[in-house]
C-alpha cells in the first residue's frame, strides 16, 4: 500500500517538475541565468534534483518566518530562504510543517531534506543533526501583555506562569536559568500567542525575532520588553555527516549574502514592520564532531 | 538509551501516572453523573427533555476529543473571565462531558434490556412510574449496565491521554517530554506502554469477570 | 421507546395535562440554556460577522475541504487496515494452534489496552528508529490507527463468530468442508454481517480519532483548523467550524450503524443485534 503511494507520489513530483518547469523561479532566482546546475552522481544535491523537489520543514505559525495563509501558501523569510536554497539546486521547494519538538526526527528520518525553521544551532542538536549557516542571528527575549508592566525583564519572570515550545532552547534556558516559573509548553508557539491574549498565561518566551513577528500580528494585544538575554544564531537543519551537502548550502548562502538575494528575502518579510535590519552573520564552517 | 530511559526518569513517569489516574477519577465521576441524569432525561415522559437529551448526546458523540479540548481549552477564555480556567479544568471536564454521552448510553441499554414484563408486573401491583423505575427496573439493570459502563470507564482512561494536546501532565504528555529528553523514543513509549497497562489490564479483567456473572445471571 | 411505555401506565387526561405542562417547562428552560450560551457568545463579540467571514470565504472554504480529504483519506486507509488485520488476528484467537492463539490474545490484549495516542507517538517517534527507515506524519498516523483498531476489530469479529449457533460449524463440517474453508466460507460471512452495527460504530472511532495527527503535525482538519484560526486570529470560530464538519461526518456515519442494527435486528432477532447469545453486548464492543 505504502509503495504504491510512493510511486504514485514521485510520478506526481515528476510530471509537476516536468510542466511546472520555471514557473515560479524567477521569483527571487534573479542573480543566476536558468542553466540548471550538475552535480556529481551520489550527492544529496544530485539525488534532490533528480526528485525535483527539495523537502522543507518549516514553521507554519510563525508570523514573518513561515506563516501558512488561508490560501495555502507558507511565507515568511525562513520560507524565502528554503526557495533561494531550492533555486541553486534548480527544483521547487515543498513544504512541510516542523514543530519545535520534531525537527530533529524529521531530518533523521528523512521526512524533509532541510529544516529552516527558525532553529538555533546549538552543540546539543549537533550531535544528532548538521547545521549549515547561520543566516540569521537573534536573541531570547520576553513577550508580554500590551498592557502589563509588571514584568520587565527575565528576572520579573520569577513565580510567573510563563509559555514557550516543547523541545526548544529558550523552553530551556528559562528551566535553568528562571526555576521558580512556571513553564507551559506546547507544540506551538501559535498556541503560546493565544494562551497570552487569553490571559492563560503571563509571558511568552523565545527568540525576540519570533516575539516580533507574532507582535506584528497582533500590536494592539502584545509587546516585547527587555533586551535579548541569549544569543540565537539560526541555522539550516541537515542529515548529520553529508559535508558536500552542507558545503553546498553554505556556499549558497554566501552567494546569496552577496547578491543582494539574502537582504531582499527579509526585507520582503522582517522588513515589513523592522526599520532596521541586521547585516548577515558569516557561516560557521565547523568541524562537525564525532 | 534503553533500559535506563526508563529508570533514569521514573519520576517522570510516577508523575504522569498520577495526572492520569487523577484525570481518570474526576472524569469518571463527572461523566457517571452527568451520563445519568442524561439518561433519566431520555427515558422520562417528558418530550423536549428526552430531545435535549437526544441532542446532547449525537453531538458530544460525533465530535472527536481531540476537538472538543482545543475548543473549550483555546475558545472558552475568549468568552471573558468567567471560563478562564486552568489547562486541567479543561482538560477534565472535556473529557467527563464526552463520555457522559456514552455513560448514557450504556445506562439507557441497562434500563432498555430488563424485561418488559417486570415494569408491567411492577404497574399492576399499582406502582407509580417513580417507584417503577426506582424498585423494580433500575436494580434489575444496574446488573446488566455494570459491564457496559466497565468499558466506558476503560476507554475514559485510555483516553485522559488527550490533555497532551494542552501541555496538562499525564502519562503521554511526559512520555514526549522523555522522548525529548533521552532522544530514545523506543524505551519512552515503552515505559508509557507499560505505565498504561498498569491501569487497563487489571480493569479489563475486573469487567470480563463482571460481564461473565452478568450473562449467567441473565 | 416502546418498552420504556411498559413501566408507566398509559396517561390519563390529568397525566396528559402534567406531561404537557412539564413539556414546556423543560422545552423553556433548555431554550433558556441556548439562549444564555448564545448571550454569552454575542456579549464576547463572538457572533460577529466579520469573526467569521473570512473563515467562511471561499480560500477558508478549500482550506477545511483540504484538512477533510486528508482525514478521510488517513481514516479509509487505517480502516481497511485495521479490519484486515482484524479478521487475522479473530481468527488467530479462534485457532486450533495453541502457539497462534496465545500470538493473537497477546496482540490484541496489548495494543487494546493502549491508548491510541500513544501508538501513534509510536509511529512517528520511534518506529523509524525500529525499521531505519523514514515515517511519514500520515504512515505513522495509519499504523498507530491500525495497531490501535486491528485489536478491537478483531474483538467485534471474534464476537461475531462465537454469537453463531454451533450448529453453523457442525452442518459445515458434515458437508466435509475444511476447517479454513467452514471459517471462510461458512462462518465469517455471517459473523461480519451480524457485527455490521458493531464494525461500522468502530469506523467512527477510526475517524473521530484522526484529529490526534494534529499532534505530530498531520495536516488533518484540526491541524488545519488550528493554523486558520491563528492565522484570522479567529480561533474560537475555526475549532466550532471543524466540530461542525466533524459532528456532520459522523452522525452521517454514526446513522448508518443504527439503520444496520435495525436490520440486523430484523434479520436475526434482538438477540442477535445485541450479541447476547454468549458475549456481551454488542454496543460495548465498539470503544470510543
Amino acid at each position: 500500500m505504502r509503495l504504491r503511494t510512493a510511486a504514485a507520489l514521485a510520478a506526481l513530483a515528476l510530471t509537476l517538475t516536468a510542466c511546472g518547469g520555471g514557473d515560479e523561479q524567477g521569483d527571487l532566482g534573479s542573480g543566476t541565468p536558468d542553466t540548471k546546475p550538475t552535480f556529481e552522481a551520489g550527492t544529496t544535491m544530485a539525488r534532490i534534483q533528480s526528485a525535483g523537489v527539495l523537502k522543507v520543514g518549516t514553521k507554519f505559525d510563525q508570523p514573518l518566518y513561515g506563516e501558512k495563509q488561508l490560501s495555502g501558501d507558507v511565507e515568511g523569510f525562513d520560507v524565502n530562504v528554503a526557495k533561494i536554497l531550492a533555486d541553486e539546486l534548480g527544483v521547487q521547494p515543498e513544504f512541510t510543517e516542523a514543530v519545535s519538538k520534531n525537527r530533529e526526527p524529521f531530518i533523521q528520518n528523512g521526512t524533509v531534506d532541510i529544516v529552516v525553521a527558525t532553529y538555533t544551532i546549538n552543540d546539543k542538536r549537533k550531535q544528532v543533526i548538521d547545521f549549515a549557516g547561520p543566516y540569521y542571528v537573534t536573541g531570547q527575549s520576553i513577550m508580554v501583555k500590551k498592557d502589563d508592566s509588571a514584568i520587565t525583564d527575565k528576572a520579573g519572570l520569577a513565580g510567573k506562569r510563563v509559555c514557550s515550545v516543547e523541545g526548544s532552547t529558550p523552553a530551556e534556558r528559562i528551566k535553568t536559568e528562571v526555576p521558580t516559573a512556571k513553564l507551559t509548553t506546547f507544540d506551538t508557539y501559535g498556541k503560546c500567542a493565544e494562551a497570552l491574549k487569553n490571559g492563560q498565561t503571563d509571558a511568552v518566551t523565545t527568540d525576540e525575532a519570533i516575539l516580533l513577528g507574532l507582535v506584528s500580528k497582533s500590536p494592539e494585544d502584545f509587546q516585547v520588553v527587555g533586551e535579548p538575554f541569549s544569543e540565537e544564531p539560526y541555522g539550516i537543519g541537515l542529515k548529520k555527516g553529508d559535508q558536500p551537502f552542507r558545503d553546498f548550502l553554505n556556499d549558497t548562502l554566501e552567494k546569496a549574502y552577496e547578491d543582494g538575494r539574502w537582504e531582499k528575502a527579509l526585507k520582503d518579510t522582517v522588513g515589513t514592520v523592522q526599520d532596521q535590519l541586521p547585516s548577515p552573520p558569516p557561516v560557521d564552517r565547523y568541524t562537525a564532531a564525532g | 538509551m534503553g533500559l535506563s530511559t526508563i529508570t533514569d526518569n521514573l519520576d517522570v513517569y510516577v508523575e504522569g501516572f498520577v495526572g492520569t489516574v487523577t484525570l481518570t477519577a474526576l472524569g469518571a465521576a463527572g461523566a457517571l453523573a452527568l451520563g445519568t441524569a442524561l439518561a433519566a432525561m431520555r427515558v422520562s415522559p417528558v418530550a423536549t427533555l428526552r430531545a435535549g437529551g437526544l441532542l446532547y448526546v449525537e453531538t458530544l458523540r460525533n465530535c472527536p476529543l481531540p476537538v472538543l479540548v482545543v475548543l473549550m481549552a483555546f475558545g472558552l477564555p475568549k468568552l471573558g473571565e468567567t471560563f478562564l480556567w486552568s489547562f486541567f479544568a479543561y482538560g477534565a471536564v472535556a473529557i467527563a462531558l464526552y463520555h457522559a454521552a456514552f455513560v448514557c448510553e450504556a445506562v439507557r441499554s441497562g434500563i432498555g434490556s430488563v424485561s418488559t414484563g417486570q415494569g408491567e408486573a411492577a404497574r399492576s401491583l399499582g406502582l407509580p412510574f417513580g417507584q417503577v423505575l426506582r424498585l423494580v427496573v433500575l436494580p434489575q439493570a444496574f446488573r446488566t449496565v455494570i459491564p457496559p459502563l466497565g468499558n466506558v470507564l476503560i476507554a475514559l482512561t485510555k483516553n485522559t491521554s488527550v490533555v497532551a494536546l494542552i501541555d496538562v501532565t499525564d502519562i503521554t504528555n511526559n512520555t514526549e517530554l522523555i522522548i525529548n529528553d533521552t532522544v530514545d523514543p523506543i524505551f519512552a513509549v515503552l515505559g508509557s506502554a507499560c505505565a498504561y497497562l498498569l491501569l487497563t489490564l487489571p480493569m479489563g479483567l475486573l469487567v470480563g469477570r463482571l460481564e461473565k456473572r452478568a450473562a449467567f445471571a441473565r | 421507546m416502546s418498552t420504556l411505555l411498559a413501566f408507566s401506565d398509559p396517561l390519563g387526561p390529568r397525566g396528559r395535562r402534567k406531561a404537557l405542562v412539564g413539556s414546556i417547562a423543560g422545552g423553556l428552560v433548555l431554550l433558556g440554556l441556548l439562549g444564555a450560551a448564545l448571550l454569552v457568545l454575542a456579549d464576547a463579540g463572538q457572533l460577529d460577522g466579520d469573526r467569521w467571514s473570512d473563515l467562511l470565504s471561499p480560500d477558508g472554504f478549500e482550506l477545511y475541504a483540504r484538512g477533510l480529504g486528508s482525514t478521510l483519506r488517513a481514516a479509509a486507509v487505517a480502516i481497511a487496515l485495521a479490519i484486515t488485520v482484524g479478521t487475522v488476528m479473530a481468527l488467530g484467537r479462534l485457532s486450533t494452534l495453541a502457539p497462534v492463539r496465545w500470538l493473537a490474545t497477546t496482540y490484541v490484549q496489548l495494543f487494546r489496552a493502549l491508548p491510541s495516542l500513544l501508538l501513534i507517538i509510536f509511529a512517528f517517534f520511534a518506529l523509524p528508529d525500529l525499521l531505519g527507515r523514514p515515517v511519514t506524519r500520515y504512515s505513522a498516523l495509519v499504523i498507530g490507527l491500525t495497531l490501535y483498531n486491528s485489536a478491537v476489530f478483531a474483538e467485534i469479529i471474534r464476537a461475531g463468530v462465537l454469537s453463531l449457533p454451533r450448529g453453523q460449524t457442525e452442518a459445515a463440517v458434515a458437508l466435509g468442508l475444511r476447517r479454513s474453508q467452514t471459517q471462510r466460507l461458512v462462518i465469517l460471512p455471517q459473523a461480519v454481517s451480524r457485527m455490521l452495527p458493531s464494525l461500522v460504530a468502530q469506523m467512527v472511532v477510526v475517524l473521530k480519532d484522526t484529529a490526534y495527527g494534529s499532534i505530530i503535525g498531520y495536516e488533518e482538519l484540526l491541524r488545519v483548523g488550528t493554523i486558520a484560526g491563528e492565522t484570522t486570529a479567529d480561533v474560537l470560530q475555526s475549532y466550532v467550524i471543524v466540530a461542525v464538519i466533524y459532528i456532520a461526518v459522523c452522525f452521517a456515519l454514526s446513522s448508518v450503524a443504527r439503520w444496520l442494527e435495525g436490520r440486523t435486528t430484523r434479520r436475526y432477532g434482538r438477540s442477535a443485534a445485541a450479541g447476547a447469545v454468549a458475549v456481551p453486548g454488542v454496543e460495548d464492543l465498539a470503544v470510543h
